[in-house]
């Protein structure tokens, strides 16, 4: 009889302390219960739409406008006389707007050869994570370029698509944790024009690009893009066309992303990247160059009253 | 004493099976910092909550994501710059009432202090918060109230390219309304 009343004495106690001390875990847990499975996006694979001189999977959100601006100096293996490659600078700028969060258009200019693009991006998956789960963010991106300079020969009779070139490449990446993002880019490029008939119009490369997360704001980036053999015979501007190596880091301030970084390539767009990069790393022919990209949002999100 | 005993064994059970608990999953928790530059504000209305009347204990959790700015650009770093939401996709709060067993919850609105534990970003600290609560007409209870959050204590960094931009203390105001669980 006494033990009886000893156990249940013990119970009691048991359940009155346990209710006291788990109270708020157990209230935890009945708000954990209530909850309904999430999937989260991944975001921020990359800091900008652009991961040094091509595009990355990362879109402008609905109603963002992106103002590009990016400068290729000359190589740094000119001289004292150029300043390094300082002296002999080409430029593009260039607008993106967020027709929706994954819907993108784009227009720009390039001073080399004079040329406008403009160009149509679809993010049309993305790395998901928790009750859904998806391993990659793909996006599809087309430019289409115009070149505006005089045509190279002036005897024969020349037309407008001449000066016509395209690019669609197929973006897929992935973000591993929080610090490395890996992409690759399949590429085909076409140019309407080209200089012999041993040059093939269209052109096919595939490119591959990382970048390692330093601190929240600062990122470093390599971007490489590898043309496939036997498709280039003639050289660009008296050199042998090469494949185009990058090297950057990105700074993001709130509002602007700047990115700074060495490259064998002056291109600011994939038709410069993929066919007439020339420059050889190993004899020095370096450009240094940057991007600044600012956003403006036109269109803010509602306020939650 | 065994009649005595069953009677107590009884109480301590209804205490378990007739709870006394207010829940919601639609709280309101916003926050603004205000910098010569630029303000930042932020809602989030998707806050659970549950407070438990038979001991004035309380706990709150939400998703970091959930936050709503007016820039989507700064949703993004919000989330992935500065609380880390990919890895840290919560904020909890548990606290106690204080005072709770010589209170008398009305219509009229009564002033209350609790303490607690707040984690924000991996990070666990004791914090009071005053504020006040009441039942509304519909019976159920309202509680509202205005904190400030310290970023550095919950190791949240301000890079220094946008420390005129960023203040370290944030202004938190709460905003509930609790419906009875059956």
């Amino acid at each position: 009889m006494k033990n009886w009343i000893k156990r249940g004495i013990a119970v009691h106690i048991f359940i009155i302390l346990s209710t006291a001390v788990q109270g708020q875990d157990d209230l935890l847990e009945l708000l954990n219960a209530q909850e309904e499975p999430e999937t989260s996006f991944t975001i921020a694979t990359f800091k900008s739409t652009r991961l040094v001189s091509g595009h990355s999977v990362e879109t402008n959100k609905k109603g963002d406008l992106q103002f590009l601006i990016g400068h290729r100096f000359g190589r740094i293996n000119s001289g004292w006389r150029e300043l390094y490659g300082i002296d002999n600078a080409t430029i593009r700028f260039g607008f993106e707007y967020g027709l929706t969060d994954n819907l993108n258009i784009g227009i720009g200019r390039s001073s080399f050869q004079k040329t406008y693009d403009g160009n149509i991006k679809w993010r049309f998956l993305r790395q998901k994570y928790g009750a859904e789960e998806f391993p990659l963010t793909a996006t599809w991106v087309s430019t289409m370029y115009v070149l505006a300079n005089e045509f190279p020969n002036t005897e024969r009779e020349n037309y407008f698509n001449q000066r016509l070139s395209f690019n669609h490449t197929l973006l897929l990446a992935r973000k591993f944790g929080k610090l490395f993002s890996l992409q690759l880019m399949p590429t085909v490029m076409h140019r309407n024009l080209v200089a012999t008939e041993q040059d093939e119009n269209t052109v096919f490369a595939m490119g591959a690009g990382t970048s390692i997360r330093l601190t929240g704001s600062v990122r470093f980036n390599v971007e490489y893009h590898y043309i496939f053999p036997n498709q280039i015979a003639s050289p660009v501007g008296g050199e042998d066309v090469t494949n185009a190596l990058s090297l950057g880091v990105d700074l993001e301030t709130g509002g602007h992303v700047f990115q700074l970084h060495i490259t064998n390539s002056r291109g600011m767009t994939e038709k410069y990247l993929v066919g007439e990069t020339t420059g050889v790393w190993g004899d020095g022919d370096i450009h240094f160059g940057f991007n600044v990209s600012r956003v403006f949002t036109t269109k803010k999100h509602k306020k939650i009253p | 004493m065994k009649q005595l005993l069953i009677l107590s064994f009884l109480l301590a059970q209804s205490l378990c099976v007739f709870s006394q608990k207010y829940i919601t999953q639609s709280g309101t928790i916003s926050f603004f910092s205000e910098a010569p530059i630029e303000n930042i504000e932020s809602t989030n209305n998707q806050v659970s909550s549950v407070i438990n009347l038979e001991n004035g204990q309380l706990v709150f959790s939400l998703l970091m994501k959930a936050f709503v700015f007016e820039k989507a650009l700064m949703q993004e770093h919000f989330n992935e710059k500065y609380v880390e939401s990919e890895i840290y996709p919560k904020a909890i709060f548990k606290g106690q009432i204080q005072d709770f067993d010589n209170m008398e919850l009305s219509t009229t609105p009564l002033d209350v202090t609790v303490i607690g534990t707040l984690t924000i970003h991996g990070e666990s600290h004791e914090i009071t918060n005053v504020g006040q609560m009441y039942f509304d007409e519909n019976n159920r209870i309202r509680v509202n109230s205005k904190i400030e959050v310290a970023l550095d204590q919950y190791k949240i960094k301000i890079p220094s390219s946008v420390q005129e931009n960023i203040s370290n203390t944030i202004a938190i105001t709460i905003q509930m309304e609790y419906e009875k669980l059956d």
